[in-house]
C-alpha cells in the first residue's frame, strides 16, 4: 500500500471539514474522487501535501508505510508527493525554468542524489513540455503568469512530468480545459503511469475517466468516502447524482 | 533675561557648531563660497538638528539619532588610503572609471585620471583652493533648499569630485566614485560633489559609499543638460551615521535615471530633491533596501515637475528582516505651468519579520489640471499561497523565501539598463538574503 489514510479528521479555522476519512491507493494504482462541491477533497489534497493552516485533530496518514503529517510540504514532495493545483498560482518574477530546476535539485538534494546537469535538465524539460503543447517562449515567462486557465493545467502536469512523483494528486486538472486540452493533458497523465507510480484523480467530470481510466473511484461526501467501487461507479454517479449520499433531493 | 538658546543644543549641535567654528578659516573656498558656508551654517543655527516634529524628518529624528558628533577626519595618510583601496568591490567586474576618496579625500594615486575628449575632473578642495570661478558660481545653485543636512554639508564640505561632461560627449565607462572609510577610528566627513552634464552628452556615475564606522554627510549637485542622458547610482553600505542629499536638475528631452541600493547599513538617510526644468524629460527614480536588525534607511523624495510634458517613475522597493525600519516619503510637486506631466509613484516593502516596520508615505502636490499623477504604497509580509506553492515542490523553507525576495527585488532592479551593474546587484541581494540566518 502505498498511501494509507486512517480516520482523519481536519478543521480549518474551527470548522471541520474532514470527518473520519480512510482511504488507501496501491502501489501503481489510479484512483478517482468524486463528490459534490465542497466535501472535502481539495481539503484532502491540501491535507496530503503539507499546506499550512490544516488542523488535523485525529487520525495519520502514512506513505509507504511512514507517517507523513509532520512533515513540511517540501520533505513530502522530496519522499515523492505531488499536488497538480485546482487553482494554480502565479509567481511574479521567478522564471519557469528557474522554478522547475531549483524544485528539481532541491527534492534530489534532499534525497542524497546530485544536482541534474544543465543539458541533461534542459532535455527533459524540452522533451516534456513540446509533448504538453508548451511552447519555450511560455517557460521563459514567469511561473503561470499570464498563462490561460488550461495553460496552468498543462504547467501542472509539466511539473509532474519532471518532478517524477510516487503519489501524484491531480485536483481537477480537466476543469477549465477545452477538448483538445483535456486529451493532451490525459496522455501527459497515462504516459506518468506506471506500476511504481499511484495517482489520485480529483475530478467532477466522467469524461476526463474515459480517458484516464481509474483503477478504482470513490466517493467524498461530508468529509469522508461514503462509497468505493470500480470504473462504472463515476457512470452510475453521472446518472444519479449525489443524492443519495448527502440526503438531498437532486 | 532671554533663555540661552545654547543650552538647549544637543551635545551633537555644540559640537557642530565648535568644529564650524575651529575650521572654517581653513575650510577651502574664499569670498562666496566662505559666504555660503557662513550663511549654510546660520541656517544650521537657527534651526538646529531636525527633529520628529519637523515634517520631512519625522521617521528619522536626526536630533536623538546622532548622539555625537565623531571628529573630522584628518586627510588620509598611507594606512588610510591603503584601506581604501579595498572598498567598491562590488563593482569589481566592471570596467569602470574609479576615483577613489578615502575619509571624504580625493585620492588622486589610486584614481583613473586618464584623459579623456569632453570629461574634466577634480577634486572640489582643490578647485574651491585654486578658486575656480564655475565651481564657485555652481555650488549651493542647483537645487536651493533650507534642509539642515544640506545646509551642515555646505558649512562644512571638505572635498568631493567636481566633474564637467562637455555638450556632446559620450563617456562609455561608468564614472565610479568610491567613498571609502580609511581611518581606523571614528571620523566624520562632509563631502560634497559637482557633476555637470551638458547638452546632449551621455554619462553613467556612481556614487559608492562604503563608510565603515564613519559619520558621512554627503551632497551631490547633478546639473543634468538639455538632451543629456544619466544614469546615476547611489550605492550605500554604512555603519554610522550616514545622510546623503541629491540635488538634481533635469533639463529638457534629458533622460535621467537614478537607482539607490542601499544594505549592511545602520542609519541612512537619502534625500533627493530632484527638479525638471525643461519640457519632454523622463526621470526614473528607483531604489532597493535591503534591512535587517534594527537597521534604519530612510528614502525621501522631493521631485517638482516645473515644465511641461515630463514623466517621471519613482519606484521604490524595501526588504525588512528582524526589527529593521524603512522609511518612504515621497513628494511629487506639478506647478501650475507643468501641465501634461505624468508622474507615477510605487513603493512598496517587503516584511519579513513581525517585528519590522515600513511607514511610507507618498504624496502629490498638484497645482496643474492637465496632469496624470498617481501613487501607490503597500507593505505585507511573503504570500504564503506562494510560498507553499513552490514549497509543495519540494523547494525548502527558506530557498522558497529566497525565490521570492530576490522576486520582489528583481522588478525593480530589472529596470537598470546597464547589464552588468545589474546583474551585480543583483548578486549582492542574493548574497544578502543568503547570510538570511
Ligand atoms: N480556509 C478555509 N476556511 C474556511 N473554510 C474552508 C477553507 N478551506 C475550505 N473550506 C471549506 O471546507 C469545505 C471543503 O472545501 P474543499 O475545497 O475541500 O471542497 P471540494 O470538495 O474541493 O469542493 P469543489 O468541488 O468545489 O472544489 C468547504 O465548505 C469550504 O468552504
Ligand atoms: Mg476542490
Amino acid at each position: 500500500m502505498l498511501l494509507e489514510v486512517k480516520n482523519l479528521h481536519v478543521e480549518v479555522e474551527g470548522k471541520k471539514i474532514l470527518d473520519g476519512l480512510t482511504l488507501s491507493v496501491e502501489k501503481g494504482q489510479v484512483a478517482a474522487i468524486m463528490g459534490p462541491n465542497g466535501s472535502g477533497k481539495s481539503t484532502l489534497a491540501y491535507v496530503l501535501a503539507g499546506k499550512p493552516g490544516y488542523e488535523v485533530t485525529e487520525g495519520e496518514v502514512l506513505l509507504d508505510g511512514e507517517n507523513i503529517l509532520e512533515m513540511g510540504a517540501d520533505e513530502r514532495a522530496a519522499k515523492g508527493v505531488f499536488l497538480a493545483f485546482q487553482y494554480p498560482v502565479e509567481v511574479p518574477g521567478v522564471a519557469t525554468m528557474t522554478f522547475l530546476r531549483t524544485a528539481l535539485n532541491a527534492q534530489r538534494k534532499t534525497r542524497g542524489q546530485g544536482e541534474l546537469s544543465t543539458p541533461e535538465f534542459m532535455k527533459l524539460v524540452r522533451e516534456t513540455s513540446a509533448k504538453l503543447g508548451i511552447s519555450q517562449e511560455m517557460l521563459r515567462r514567469a511561473v503561470n503568469v499570464g498563462f490561460s486557465g488550461g495553460e496552468k493545467k498543462r504547467n501542472e502536469i509539466l511539473q509532474m512530468a519532471v518532478l517524477q512523483p510516487r503519489l501524484a494528486v491531480l485536483d481537477e486538472t480537466d476543469s477549465g480545459l477545452d477538448i483538445d486540452a483535456l486529451q493532451i493533458v490525459a496522455e501527459g497523465v497515462n504516459r506518468l503511469r506506471s506500476p511504481e507510480r499511484s495517482m489520485i484523480v480529483i475530478t467532477h467530470y466522467q469524461r476526463l475517466l474515459n480517458f484516464i481510466v481509474p483503477d478504482v473511484v470513490h466517493v467524498l461526501a461530508k468529509g469522508k468516502v461514503v462509497k468505493s467501487g470500480g470504473k462504472e461507479l463515476a457512470l452510475e454517479l453521472e446518472a444519479k447524482g449525489y443524492a443519495q449520499f448527502t440526503g438531498e433531493a437532486a | 533675561m532671554n533663555a540661552d538658546v545654547r543650552t538647549m543644543k544637543t551635545p551633537a549641535e555644540q559640537a557642530l557648531s565648535a568644529a564650524f567654528a575651529a575650521t572654517r578659516d581653513t575650510l577651502p573656498g574664499k569670498g562666496a563660497v566662505a559666504a555660503l558656508r557662513a550663511d549654510a551654517f546660520a541656517t544650521f543655527e537657527t534651526r538646529g538638528l531636525p527633529h520628529r516634529r519637523v515634517e520631512e524628518w519625522k521617521y528619522t529624528d536626526l536630533r536623538a539619532l546622532m548622539r555625537d558628533l565623531y571628529p573630522l577626519a584628518a586627510p588620509p595618510d598611507a594606512a588610510a588610503k591603503a584601506r581604501a583601496k579595498d572598498a567598491g568591490k562590488l563593482l569589481a567586474g566592471i570596467d569602470c572609471r574609479r576615483l577613489v576618496f578615502a575619509d571624504g579625500a580625493f585620492v588622486p594615486e589610486q584614481s583613473d585620471l586618464t584623459p579623456e575628449q569632453g570629461l574634466s575632473i577634480a577634486s572640489l578642495a582643490e578647485a574651491l583652493a585654486k578658486g575656480d570661478a564655475a565651481t564657485a558660481a555652481q555650488l549651493g545653485k542647483t537645487f536651493p533648499t533650507d534642509d539642515v543636512a544640506v545646509a551642515l554639508n555646505a558649512a562644512l564640505m571638505g572635498d568631493g569630485a567636481v566633474i564637467r561632461i562637455a555638450a556632446g560627449a559620450e563617456i562609455k565607462r561608468p564614472i565610479h566614485l568610491v567613498f571609502a572609510a580609511g581611518a581606523d577610528k571614528p571620523s566624520s566627513s562632509f563631502i560634497r560633489s559637482l557633476i555637470v552634464v551638458e547638452k546632449g552628452a551621455k554619462a553613467t556615475i556612481i556614487e559608492d559609499h562604503e563608510s565603515g564606522a564613519a559619520q558621512v554627510n554627503a551632497a551631490l549637485e547633478l546639473v543634468v543638460g538639455d538632451e543629456a542622458q544619466v544614469d546615476y547610482f547611489k550605492l550605500t553600505q554604512a555603519r554610522a551615521l550616514h545622510v546623503a542629499s541629491l540635488l538634481a536638475t533635469i533639463g529638457a528631452k534629458a533622460q535621467f535615471r537614478s537607482f539607490a541600493f542601499t544594505r549592511d547599513s545602520s542609519v541612512v538617510r537619502n534625500q533627493n530633491f530632484i527638479r525638471f526644468t525643461g519640457e519632454h524629460a523622463h526621470g526614473g527614480i528607483r531604489g532597493v533596501s535591503l534591512l535587517r536588525g534594527k537597521e534604519h534607511v530612510d528614502t525621501t523624495l522631493l521631485i517638482e515637475h516645473a515644465a511641461v510634458h515630463c514623466e517621471s517613475r519613482e519606484q521604490f522597493r524595501a526588504v525588512l528582516d528582524d526589527e529593521s525600519h524603512s522609511v518612504f516619503q515621497g513628494k511629487i510637486v506639478v506647478a501650475p505651468h507643468a501641465q501634461k506631466t505624468d508622474a507615477k509613484m510605487m513603493t512598496r516593502a517587503l516584511l519579513l519579520s513581525d517585528e519590522a516596520e515600513a511607514d511610507n508615505k507618498p504624496e502629490l502636490e498638484i497645482f496643474a489640471d492637465d496632469v496624470v499623477c498617481g501613487h501607490g504604497a503597500t507593505a505585507g509580509a511573503l504570500d504564503p499561497g506562494l510560498k507553499f506553492y513552490l514549497m509543495s515542490r519540494g523547494i525548502t523553507d527558506k530557498e522558497a523565501e529566497a525565490l521570492l525576495i530576490q522576486a520582489f527585488i528583481g522588478e525593480t532592479v530589472e529596470e537598470i539598463a546597464h547589464e552588468g551593474i545589474r546583474a551585480a546587484l543583483m548578486d549582492a541581494a542574493v548574497a544578502w538574503l543568503g547570510a538570511r540566518k
